[in-house]
C-alpha cells in the first residue's frame, strides 16, 4: 500500500519544491472536484433533479481554480451565468452548490438563485449572473468601494468573450480606468458565444486589444498550465492591489460540454473537440503532479477524497428540503415592505 | 418645532447633506453632479462640502455608473446615483431591474442593495418626445423596488432621508417643474415614511388620487371645484411602490366617488393599479366608475399647445369629477 510513501513524504523538509507541489495538489483537487460536481449535476439534470439552464464550465476549470489561486482570502469574485466551478475555487462547499442546483433550501441562495445565481457572502463570491455583461459595472462598482474605504481587497471579474460586445463590458472597462479601480477583468475566451465562433462575432481575433481604448494594461494566453494561470493573473492582482490600476487578461480556453446542457454542439467538429480535449488542463495537472513526484497512490487517494465529496453533496441535495413559500417576501425586501 | 420655508431642490439637497454627515458610506455619483453644480442643482455646493470622492462626477454612461452603484451598494455603500433625468435610466433599465432589484434573491438574502436612483421625472416644458416620459409606470411593477414622488418640499426632504436609510433600493421621483416650488419644511419629519399617503386636501364628494406634480394639478381643480359646489379631497401618495392602499380606500369609502390623477400613458401603470385597488376593496362604497386622467396615449410632442393638450390639466380633471359626481347622484 502507499502508507509507506505517504509517510516518506510527509517526513521530507518543507521545501519550496514541496510546497509548490502541495499547492499544485490543492489545485488540481479544486480542478478535479468541480469536474466531477458537474458530471453529476449533468447526471441530476438528466433525470429532471436540477432544472432551468445548466451551463457547464468543463475544460474551462484551470482559469478560475488558477485566477482565484491568486487571490487572498478577503478578494472579492464576481462571474456569469457558468460559475459552479468559480464558487467553487472561492470557497463555496460541494454541499451547498449541489443543494443549489436542485433547488433546496441548504443551497447557497436557498433555492431561490439556481445553477445561474451561486453567491456565498462568506468567501467574497459575489455571485452569477444571467445578463451578458450586466455584472461588469457592478464588479466596478466593488472595486469602487474597496478604493474608496481602502481596503486594499482586489475584485477579480470574470466573463466570456461574447460579453465583449455589449455595453456593459465598455462601460465597466471605460469606468474603472477613469476612476483606476483595483480590479482584473477575465475574458475567458472559450471561442463560442453560444454557438458563435469568435470570428464571426469581433472584429479583432485578439480580445485583450480592447484594452488599449482604455488605457490599462492587458495580457492573452492560453489556458494551459493552472499554475501559469495564477502566475500570469497574479501579476494583474499585484497591480490592483499596489497600483489600484484594472488589467483585461483574455484567456484563451475551451468548454468540452455545448453552451448549455440542450445545446448539443453542432456548430463545431468532433476533431476540434478532441483536439481541444486532447490539451485538457486537468489531465495536464495530474500528468504534471506524477512528473513532479506524486505518487499515483496519493493522486488516486486524492481523487477517492473528491469522489466522496461528489457524493456526499449529492445525498446531501437529494435529502434536503425545500425552500417554503415564507422565503419570498423576506428575500425581496430587506426589512419590512411598508415602513 | 422649528419649520422653514425651503424650495424642493434645496429640500433634497438639505437631506442628502444631512444624510452625508451622519453616515460616511454615503455618497453622491452622476453626470455634472459635481464641478457643473447639478444640471437642476440639486447637488449645489455639496461637491465643495464633500470633495471629489463622496461627490463623483461621471462621464455619460448611466448603465456604467448604475451598475457601479449596485455593486457598491452590495458590499456595503449606501449610493445615491443621480439621473440627469429619469428618461436616461432607460439605458441602466437592466442594472435596475436585473440587478438592484434582484440580487437580494437570487442571493437567498446574503446580500442586499441599500442604493438610492434619483432625478426629475415626466415632462418638463417642451423637452419632447424623449425627454417626458413618466418612467414610475415602469419601475413601481418591480417587487425588490420601492418607488416615491414626493410633491412637497417636506415630503421631498423626508422621503429622501427615508430612501437614504433604507435597507432596498428606492427610487426617486422628482420634477424639474417643481424644483423651485416653496413649502414649509419642519425640522420633524418622523411622519415622513415610505409607503404613506397623506390627504393634501380634505373633502367629502369626490376623491381626487395623485401623486408628484399631479398633486398639484388636482389641488388647482379642487379648487376650481369648490366654485361649482363640488368638495374634493385630494390623497397624496408620496409612495407608489409600497402603495398605501388603505389611505386610498378609506377616502373613497367616505366620499363614495374617485379620479386618478397621474403623468404617463394610460394603458396600464400606477393608474391602473389603484383602480383594480379601489374595486376589490371598496366596491360596495363606489357610486360611480373609477376614472383616470393622464397623458394622452401617444408620444409627447414638442409643440407647446399640443404638449398642453396631451399632458393631465386641471380642466380635464374637472370634467372627470363632474362625471363621476353626476353618475348616481338621483
Amino acid at each position: 500500500m502507499a502508507e509507506e510513501t505517504l509517510d516518506a513524504e510527509s517526513k521530507a523538509p518543507l521545501t519550496r519544491s514541496s510546497s509548490e507541489l502541495t499547492h499544485l495538489a490543492d489545485l488540481y483537487r479544486q480542478m478535479f472536484l468541480i469536474r466531477r460536481l458537474e458530471e453529476e449535476a449533468a447526471r441530476a439534470y438528466s433525470t429532471g433533479k436540477i432544472g432551468g439552464f445548466l451551463h457547464l464550465y468543463i475544460g474551462q476549470e484551470a482559469v478560475g481554480v488558477g485566477a482565484i489561486a491568486a487571490l487572498k482570502k478577503d478578494d472579492y469574485v464576481i462571474t456569469t451565468y457558468r460559475d459552479h466551478g468559480i464558487a467553487i475555487a472561492k470557497g463555496m462547499s460541494s454541499r451547498a452548490l449541489m443543494a443549489e442546483l436542485y433547488g433546496k433550501v441548504t443551497g447557497c441562495s436557498k433555492g431561490l438563485g439556481g445553477s445561474m445565481h451561486m453567491f456565498d457572502k462568506d468567501h467574497h463570491m459575489l455571485g452569477g449572473y444571467g445578463i451578458v455583461g450586466g455584472h461588469i459595472p457592478l464588479a466596478a462598482g466593488v472595486a469602487f468601494a474597496s478604493k474608496y474605504r481602502n481596503d486594499g481587497r482586489v475584485t477579480l471579474c470574470f466573463f466570456g468573450e461574447g460579453a465583449v460586445s455589449i455595453g456593459g463590458f465598455h462601460e465597466g472597462l471605460s469606468l474603472a480606468a477613469l476612476w483606476k479601480l483595483p480590479i482584473v477583468f477575465i475574458c475567458e475566451n472559450n471561442e463560442y458565444s453560444m454557438g458563435t465562433p469568435l470570428s464571426r462575432s469581433m472584429s479583432v481575433e485578439d480580445v485583450s486589444m480592447k484594452a488599449l481604448g482604455y488605457g490599462i494594461d492587458r495580457d492573452r494566453f492560453f489556458c494551459e498550465d493552472v499554475l501559469e494561470v495564477e502566475r500570469r493573473i497574479g501579476e494583474a492582482v499585484l497591480r490592483a492591489r499596489e497600483t489600484s490600476m484594472p488589467t483585461l487578461v483574455e484567456v484563451r480556453t475551451y468548454r468540452f460540454r455545448g453552451h448549455s446542457m440542450s445545446d448539443p454542439a453542432k456548430y463545431r467538429t468532433q476533431a476540434e473537440l478532441d483536439e481541444h480535449k486532447g490539451r485538457d488542463p486537468v489531465h495536464r495537472a495530474r500528468a504534471d503532479l506524477k512528473t513532479r513526484g506524486f505518487v499515483e497512490a496519493r493522486v488516486a487517494e486524492l481523487e477517492a477524497s473528491v469522489e466522496a465529496e461528489v457524493a456526499d453533496a449529492v445525498k446531501f441535495a437529494e435529502e434536503s428540503a425545500e425552500p417554503e413559500a415564507a422565503l419570498l417576501a423576506e428575500t425581496t425586501y430587506d426589512g419590512p415592505f411598508a415602513s | 418645532m422649528a419649520t422653514r420655508q425651503l424650495r424642493y431642490r434645496e429640500a433634497l439637497r438639505e437631506a442628502m447633506i444631512e444624510e452625508m454627515e451622519r453616515d460616511p458610506n454615503v455618497f453622491l455619483m452622476g453626470e455634472e453632479v459635481g464641478h457643473y453644480q447639478g444640471a437642476y442643482k440639486v447637488s449645489e455646493g455639496m461637491l465643495e462640502k464633500f470633495g471629489d470622492k463622496r461627490v463623483v462626477d461621471t462621464p455619460i454612461a448611466e448603465s456604467g455608473f448604475a451598475g457601479i452603484g449596485v455593486g457598491a451598494a452590495m458590499v456595503g455603500l449606501r449610493p445615491i446615483i443621480e439621473f440627469m433625468t429619469w428618461n436616461f435610466s432607460a439605458v441602466a433599465f437592466d442594472q435596475i431591474l436585473n440587478n438592484a432589484a434582484k440580487v437580494r434573491q437570487m442571493s437567498g438574502g446574503q446580500f442586499s442593495c441599500p442604493i438610492v436612483f434619483r432625478g426629475p421625472n415626466a415632462s418638463a416644458r417642451q423637452v419632447g418626445s424623449q425627454h417626458s416620459h413618466a418612467m414610475e409606470h415602469f419601475y413601481a411593477t418591480v417587487p425588490g423596488l420601492k418607488v416615491v414622488a414626493p410633491a412637497f418640499p417636506k415630503d421631498a426632504k423626508g422621503l429622501m432621508k427615508a430612501a437614504i436609510r433604507d435597507d432596498n433600493p428606492v427610487l426617486v421621483m422628482e420634477s424639474e417643474t417643481l424644483y423651485s416650488v416653496k413649502g414649509d419644511v419642519p425640522d420633524d419629519l418622523s411622519d415622513v415614511v415610505i409607503g404613506k399617503a397623506q390627504i393634501a386636501r380634505p373633502g367629502k364628494d369626490v376623491t381626487l388620487i395623485a401623486y408628484s406634480r399631479a398633486t398639484h394639478i388636482a389641488l388647482d381643480a379642487a379648487t376650481a371645484l369648490e366654485k361649482v359646489g363640488i368638495s374634493a379631497e385630494v390623497v397624496d401618495l408620496r409612495s407608489l411602490r409600497p402603495l398605501d392602499e388603505d389611505t386610498i380606500c378609506d377616502s373613497v369609502r367616505r366620499t363614495h366617488r374617485a379620479v386618478v390623477v397621474h403623468e404617463g400613458w394610460p394603458y396600464g401603470g400606477v393608474g391602473a393599479e389603484i383602480v383594480d385597488r379601489i374595486q376589490r376593496l371598496a366596491f360596495d362604497s363606489l357610486e360611480a366608475p373609477v376614472l383616470r386622467v393622464t397623458t394622452l396615449d401617444v408620444g409627447m410632442p414638442y409643440n407647446a399647445k399640443l404638449e398642453q393638450l396631451c399632458m393631465p390639466q386641471t380642466a380635464r380633471v374637472v370634467a372627470a369629477v363632474t362625471k363621476v359626481v353626476a353618475r348616481g347622484r338621483a
